[in-house]
């Protein structure tokens, strides 16, 4: 018997607001700061699902740290992350101009996310491997890797510690507890769980941690990542970069609307944290919290960072095609560099004139890496050596790539 | 990006997104006999317009590839013209695209998917091999999957190896996928059209690399655009390209050049460098093949390259090499020669040392001419 005579119809949504409308945040709900109790964090996870649908936030308006999640960090650790971030955007103005002027292929931006991979990459030692997306240069910067090698990459020059394999932004350093980027959305959650299962296997201290942006949450190498992290109860951090958007499509497309990302964990059996991303201190207590639970092999905490992308997606990009133009401006969280240093001002622990300052040892950091960089040279003036295109494809040459680096004639 | 061209000069318009609004939408003045001049985007957009207007059934999407109309303006106003629930962004999960399409299809609607770039289409591989390709063998007909999976493709835009890959002979080894492969807008217009009419599964890969323009391989030189060709003028109307039929691109008595895509283009310059009376076939459709334009040209000539940008080791090359042997055997003056990608991933560093370029095919041409000395 059929039993649906009502014509059904097909749901695509949409988001509330495109280029020329106003922009309408009024639809978040953002808990206020200090609001979110702060379980212990070798707690059931059971008992925190309602931690999944709020927001972390430590920052007031006030820029004054409140509630159970401050982290009570001491004025310098403060100042080193305000500062790491600082050289973070000076670092993406300058090679954003860079491709502009035709020194390189690509760059991509990660303003407004600062605070995100800025706090992890000091809280979490270089021991502990991260599997960044390309939008987590931050971590390399807080952990003092050289500015020029990074520019070496962009410009896939001679001294490009890849060489020149991958496209610009794609670092790799395992030093620096920084895993290979690949292209490819998605596929390295899964891989940092594996990571994180083998330091349990030998029995080491190490974790492992890892970023995938909203958009990418859609691909089945997320939902893998949360089954083998839950089942293995893996010592890792699964962080979601919630940015709002996807290239040209709003986080409902990768199903933002109906429930919070944080909370995809509970079905897999993992605790989840939501928290507010432009907030260094938030970010730093959340990450904290997880560090404790993986440290003590509980396992795995999923962290979905609230916040909002601030650049185009690449240089590639224009958002004023598919999005309303002052979004960022009116973003609710506010920007991190902003809300750390008024923190700081509050503290009495920092200046407009030592603001300045810092911007301006940040700006003169990147010209002098930039200027020893693109002495060696910019993309096409400078590279390895063409017999490298057929290294490292296995451990050794075989035949055919020995007949083709001939063929070649290097 | 693609409006321009990646030649060293001006390889800063970046890979990826093509946000730069070039007017893709076909114009309304028509040219002499109803034909328009249009680039390859604007002819895949006139392809899924007309077919879209004509059947309620066909409907597109893809990764921000609805209210943005994709990241190289394929899709551009198909959302505007035909509506949300036509042309529409997907969540970023290829194996979700595909699966989602092979339901509609079964269920009798026309899907036409985007991959964003070939080079992530792998994890629809699953979906496209263990399903689209044997629906209608398993179930004796029962369920079909008249889907056909859109992506660009190919090298020559400095993206490095994930924005640079032709994958296309791991469909070709699967029964039950069609593979086709454009080489210029009328074609591309007229191939998709046929795609989408087919009852079977079709991937279609868009040399992006020729989107604005017939790249010749010299990158260093100025590429001309594709209205100053005769192959841009596009019938405003639906029509087809048949599946399964080579277009012979050059007519020549000396050698035999097979190729697809850009290195169609490649090849006719490549034969121009080497000074060669070649016949360069574009083989349009890689699966079904049009194996009897081949061995026609291969007899008639005696001497066979073939040419393609994937890496040389089981790529479709391999296949063409069996195919022309077997059947021309004693027709041959030369051993069957093959210019490819190396059999390595795409470095970024190196884009003009990896693409088989003109000079690649001349070398080629020259040494098959000499018996393959
Ligand atoms: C498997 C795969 N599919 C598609 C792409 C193309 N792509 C690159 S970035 C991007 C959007 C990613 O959005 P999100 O995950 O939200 O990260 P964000 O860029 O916002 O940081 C897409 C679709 C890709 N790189 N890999
Ligand atoms: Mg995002």
């Amino acid at each position: 018997m059929k039993k649906n005579t009502k014509a059904l119809s097909l749901r695509v949504p949409e988001p509330s607001g495109r280029p020329g409308d106003t922009p309408d945040f009024s639809h978040l709900k953002l808990d206020a700061p200090g609001a979110v109790a702060r379980p212990d964090a070798l707690s059931d996870h059971h008992e925190m699902r309602d931690l999944a649908f709020r927001l972390v936030r430590v920052l007031d308006e006030d820029g004054t740290a409140v509630g159970p999640w401050d982290p009570k960090l001491d004025p310098e650790t403060l100042r080193n992350g305000l500062k790491a971030m600082i050289l973070t955007r000076a670092f993406d103005d300058r090679m954003h101009r860079a491709h502009r002027q035709g020194k390189t292929s690509f760059y991509m931006k990660c303003t407004g996310e600062e605070a995100i991979a800025v706090a992890q990459g000091m809280i979490l030692p270089r021991e502990d491997m991260g599997f960044p997306t390309y939008r987590q240069q931050g971590l390399l910067i807080a952990r003092g890797y050289p500015l020029v090698d990074m520019m070496n990459q962009i410009y896939s020059n001679a001294s490009d510690p890849i060489k020149g394999r991958q496209l610009p932004i794609m670092y790799s350093s395992r030093d620096y507890g920084f895993f290979t980027i690949s292209g490819n959305l998605g596929t390295q959650v899964p891989q940092a769980v594996g990571w994180a299962m083998a330091s349990a296997y030998k029995g080491d201290d190490k974790l492992a941690i890892s970023w995938i942006g909203d958009g990418a949450t859609a691909e089945g190498d997320f939902h893998n990542a949360l089954t083998f992290a839950a089942v293995y109860r893996a010592p890792v951090i699964l962080n979601i970069v919630n940015n709002q958007w996807a290239i040209s499509s709003f986080q409902g497309i990768a199903g933002g609307l109906e429930t919070t990302f944080a909370s995809k964990a509970i079905g897999y059996g993992l605790p989840a944290l939501r928290v507010d991303g432009n907030d260094f201190l938030a970010v730093w207590a959340a990450t904290q919290w997880a560090e404790e639970r993986a440290r003590a092999n509980r396992g795995a905490t999923v962290i979905e960072l609230f916040t909002y992308r601030g650049a185009p997606h690449s240089t590639s990009d224009d958002p004023s095609r598919y999005r309303p133009g002052d979004e960022h401006e009116k973003w609710p969280l506010g920007d991190p560099i902003a809300r750390l240093k008024q923190h700081l001002i509050a503290l009495g622990e920092w200046s407009d004139e030592q603001q300045e300052a810092a911007e301006k040892d940040a700006v003169e950091q990147v010209r002098a890496a930039g200027k020893e960089s693109e002495a060696i040279g910019t993309l096409g003036q400078s590279r390895p050596s063409v017999k490298t295109m057929f290294e490292d494809v296995f451990a050794t040459e075989d035949w055919r790539l020995v007949e083709q680096r001939r063929e070649v004639g290097v | 990006m693609v409006e321009k061209t990646f030649t060293e000069a001006d390889r800063n318009d970046g890979i990826e997104p093509d946000m730069v609004d070039q007017g893709h939408a076909p114009k309304s003045t028509t040219g002499g006999n109803g034909t328009l001049p249009m680039n390859m985007i604007q002819a895949l957009n006139s392809a899924l317009d007309a077919k879209m207007a004509e059947d309620p059934n066909v409907l597109s999407f893809g990764e921000d590839a609805g209210y943005f109309g994709g990241v190289f303006r394929v899709t551009d106003k198909l959302q505007e013209k035909h509506g949300l629930t036509r042309s529409f962004d997907a969540p970023i999960s290829e194996c979700g695209i595909v699966a989602a399409a092979i339901g509609m299809g079964a269920y009798g609607l026309r899907p036409v998917v985007e991959i964003q770039f070939a080079d992530y289409i792998y994890p629809a591989y699953d979906q496209i091999v263990s399903e689209a390709a044997k629906l209608r063998y398993r179930s004796a007909g029962m369920f079909t999957s008249p889907i056909t999976v859109r992506s660009p493709y190919g090298g020559g835009i400095f993206g490095g190896q994930t924005h640079s890959q032709s994958p296309e002979s791991l469909f070709t080894h699967i029964a039950g996928l069609k593979v086709v492969v454009p080489s210029n807008p009328y074609d591309a217009k007229g191939l998709l059209t046929a795609c989408i009419e087919d009852d079977d599964p079709t991937i279609f890969f868009e040399p992006k690399r020729l989107y604005n323009g017939p790249f010749d391989g010299w990158h260093e030189k100025p590429v001309s655009p594709w209205k100053a060709q005769e192959l841009a003028q596009v019938p405003a109307e639906k029509y087809t390209v048949p599946l399964g039929k080579a277009r012979i691109m050059k007519e020549g008595a000396d050698v035999t050049i097979l190729a697809w895509g850009t290195m169609v283009w490649v090849s006719l310059a490549g034969a121009e460098h080497a000074g060669v009376d070649a016949e360069v076939i574009d083989l349009r459709s890689l699966v079904p093949l049009d194996i009897e334009a081949i061995e026609a040209s291969v007899k008639k000539t005696g001497r066979c390259v073939i040419v393609h940008e994937a890496p040389k080791t089981s790529g479709y090359g391999a296949e063409l090499s069996a195919l022309v042997q077997e059947r021309c055997f004693y027709h041959l003056e030369a051993p069957i020669a093959r210019v490819c990608g190396w059999d390595t991933p795409y470095p970024h560093a190196f884009e003009w040392e990896y693409f088989p370029g003109p000079e690649r095919v001349a070398e080629a041409l020259k040494s098959t001419m000499n018996g393959g000395r």
